[in-house]
């Protein structure tokens, strides 16, 4: 059979980032920018984040929670994409985002409110520009880049300096639409935009083999002319390092970027899931042996910045984090059931005001049958 | 750009409406398929990338729900993005943005963000178009708190909706009549007034019959309410305009004078507009109605290639049999529209 003469056209690489190993070791000269005080902070706030997501679930398993997805396992990912955004910047969160939103200021009471039913947990009032966490699968990342493109446009009509949008997801994102289509914007139109995938290996319970034939999830970047970088999801010095570098990049107007987190879901999907219908018992207890927080921990301790005396303080602090965050959120007065109705439209418009008054009465017990 | 007063086309109405916008405010961005040096498929945006430049009226890729989608993350950070879908049979890809996202910001933010988005489309048959070029699907729309679905029908109202639905805090769904984009004239003075949403126009009164109309079904509800005239019928038509949130006043009004309604739409009878009207009608003045309400629409059936779509949209024959039914209904007690009781009902 004629074998034709091909020319090669084009070729790519997807490189790894990684600085601390599985051990906590490092396995080349940390970035400037992970000082004993960055890295320490980083440490306290992936335990923040493991504590608030232990009590939520505990919270769930008693009925006093909805449907709560934790981040077990992936709390670098959260903690240090959060922590390079500038107040500015914006992020657009899919809904497995506990250190994030922590790292954007989003108080512990939002978090617990908004998975409790109550949308008052999504009006961030220390990131009033972020978008609020997003149910419907990579929608997110389409509404990033219509963020960037209002970054941009704000830098080349008002003048301001660039400002970058910031989108999350899991890996199984990347099997939709959406997501191409947001990569594809981004890169043609050059949009001052990250996409941070937590690859944790499992969405609900199609593991990664399943999810798409691609040898790794950053090279879908590559299809949308977008640079794509794989970094160690549990390694929160490559996570950041990633994530600033790619921001750096967009703040000077060279465009996107994809940053894919290989990190592992510790956890079920949800508190609505469980995990060992699908997943042996053997790959969880592996996975726990390279876990972000205990790596940190061990570098921190080698390196003399941590130690047993120091961990017992930040327990009692964060315990009584957590403790003043539930009592806050506990005591919040319940919203009046009219609220449904009162951010609808920006103005109630004439024709619902019937059903307004129908639901007013009806909590009052006044409800009369009919209409009279 | 059409010249100041000179009468101008519903299609160059829009124009005239997104270049006055682009002009007075520089939040506002305007953007879809060959919207840019093409000026759009139905020339809408002719001139507006060439006046207000590149970065104001963008061509995008070839991706509805990537159209959709960024229109929603725009609007939060304070933009006026209005999006235009080719075709109303293509906005249905952006439908996880539009009802997921763009309806329920507002609310899912408790206020925080909102999204104050025109989604622009032609909308409907008659102009022998491809297959899902002519669809009618309003009523999806119309059926999702937290979106507003107008529809204009004449030039003057083009003008005077579009401006309103761009100033508008919410997501509008503007759909474009395409089978009158040119169909008549009329002088629109481009002098950014905005006519009212939520409110509909009377545009014709009578008293022996209402007829409610919107889009391209305006043209021949109007033809037939001028053949019902010969036979001494007064008939008023009501275009509501603003489909969601629906004035349902102006009609209940209307009744008060003509007690038998007719309702006419493009759209598929089952679970159209018309049903809601229809029942919104007998929930407010069932003891004002001589006649029940009838429905003149669409077949329940696929939209038709176009050998066969005349025989599918209401014509002005379909509608006068329509009137002449609600006009012939004789129910026991009353007689052309006397009551024989003297139960006066209220409202």
């Amino acid at each position: 059979m004629h074998k034709p003469r091909l020319q090669l056209q084009a070729s790519f690489d997807i490189a790894y980032l990684q600085y601390l190993d599985k051990q906590g070791r490092e396995t080349q000269p940390l970035p400037e920018f992970a000082t004993p005080d960055w890295l320490t902070h980083c440490h306290r706030q992936m335990q923040l984040a493991r504590l608030v997501d232990d009590r939520a679930v505990k919270l769930q398993r008693t009925g006093r929670l909805g449907t709560y997805p934790s981040t077990l396992g992936q709390e670098a990912i959260g903690i240090a994409t959060g922590n390079a955004l500038m107040a500015e910047d914006v992020y657009c969160p899919y809904y497995r985002e506990t250190g994030a939103l922590l790292e954007r200021g989003v108080e512990i009471e939002e978090i617990l409110a908004n998975w409790g039913g109550d949308e008052r947990g999504q009006n961030f009032q220390h990131a009033p520009k972020d978008l609020p966490i997003c149910v419907p699968i990579a929608t997110q990342m389409l509404h990033g880049a219509g963020v960037a493109f209002a970054l941009k446009y704000r830098h080349q009509q008002q003048g301001i300096p660039l400002q970058v949008a910031v989108a999350s997801s899991g890996e199984g994102a990347t099997s939709k639409g959406d997501f191409y289509e947001a990569m594809n914007l981004a890169g043609v139109w050059k949009l001052p935009m990250v996409f941070v995938v937590n690859n944790n290996q499992w969405a609900i319970s199609v593991p990664r083999a399943a999810q798409t034939g691609t040898q790794t999830i950053a090279q879908k970047a590559i299809a949308a002319g977008i640079p794509a970088l794989q970094v160690d999801g549990n390694d929160a010095v490559a996570v950041a390092w990633a994530v600033r570098d790619a921001m750096q990049r967009a703040r000077q107007g060279e465009g996107p970027a994809l940053i894919e987190a290989i990190s592992y879901r510790l956890c079920d999907h949800t508190t609505a899931d469980d995990a060992s219908r699908y997943r042996g018992a053997e790959e969880l207890e592996q996975a726990w042996q390279w876990e972000p927080i205990k790596r940190l921990d061990t570098y921190l301790r080698d390196q003399g910045l941590w130690s047993d005396a120091k961990q017992q303080d930040l327990d009692r602090e964060l315990a009584q984090i957590m403790e003043a965050a539930l009592n806050n959120w506990e005591s919040r007065a319940p919203e009046p059931v009219t609220a449904i109705f009162d951010h609808l439209y920006a103005q109630l418009p004439e024709g619902l005001y019937e059903q307004y008054d129908q639901l007013r009465d009806e909590q009052q017990g006044t409800v009369i049958g009919g209409k009279g | 750009m059409a010249e100041q007063n000179s009468a101008i086309t519903l299609v160059e109405a829009v124009t005239q409406a997104l270049a006055y916008e682009l002009k007075n405010n520089p939040e506002v961005v305007v953007f879809g398929q060959d919207i840019g040096a093409n000026g759009g498929v139905f020339r809408a945006t002719d001139g507006l990338q060439k006046t207000f430049g590149a970065d104001r009226v963008l061509d995008t890729p070839l991706a509805e729900t990537m159209i959709a989608g960024i229109a929603v993350g725009m609007a939060t950070q304070g933009l006026r993005p209005v999006a235009e879908f080719q075709f109303m049979g293509f906005i249905y890809p952006g439908l996880d943005h539009i009802l997921s996202h763009a309806a329920r910001m507002r609310n899912r933010t408790r206020g925080r963000l909102s999204c104050p988005i025109v989604y622009r489309a032609p909308y409907g048959g008659g102009i022998h178009a491809p297959e899902h070029h002519s669809e009618s699907t309003e009523a999806i729309f119309a059926h999702i708190p937290g979106l507003r679905v107008v529809v204009p029908s004449s030039p003057a109202r083009a003008y005077g909706l579009l401006l309103a639905a761009i100033r508008d805090p919410d997501p509008v769904i503007f759909l474009e009549p395409k089978r009158i984009y040119r169909a008549a004239r009329q002088p629109v003075p481009d002098d950014g007034e905005a006519l009212p949403l939520d409110r509909a126009f009377v545009l014709r009164e009578g008293s022996d019959l209402t007829l409610v109309a919107w889009g391209a079904s305006v043209r021949e509800t109007l033809a037939a309410a001028e053949q019902l005239a010969r036979d001494g019928i007064e008939a008023e038509v009501i275009d509501p305009s603003t489909l969601k949130p629906l004035d349902i006043h102006t009609i209940i009004d209307s009744l008060e004078k003509t007690r038998r309604c007719v309702v006419v739409h493009e759209a598929a009878r089952f679970g159209g507009l018309g049903a809601e009207i229809a029942a919104q009608i007998q929930e407010y003045a069932f003891d004002l109605l001589d006649a029940p309400v009838q429905r003149v629409t669409g077949y329940d059936t696929v939209m038709p290639y176009y050998q066969l779509e005349n025989a599918y949209l209401p014509g002005v024959e379909r509608i006068l049999a329509g009137a002449r039914s609600a006009l012939g209904y004789v129910r026991d007690g009353v007689r052309d529209g006397v009551r024989a009781t003297g139960a006066e009902g209220g409202r």
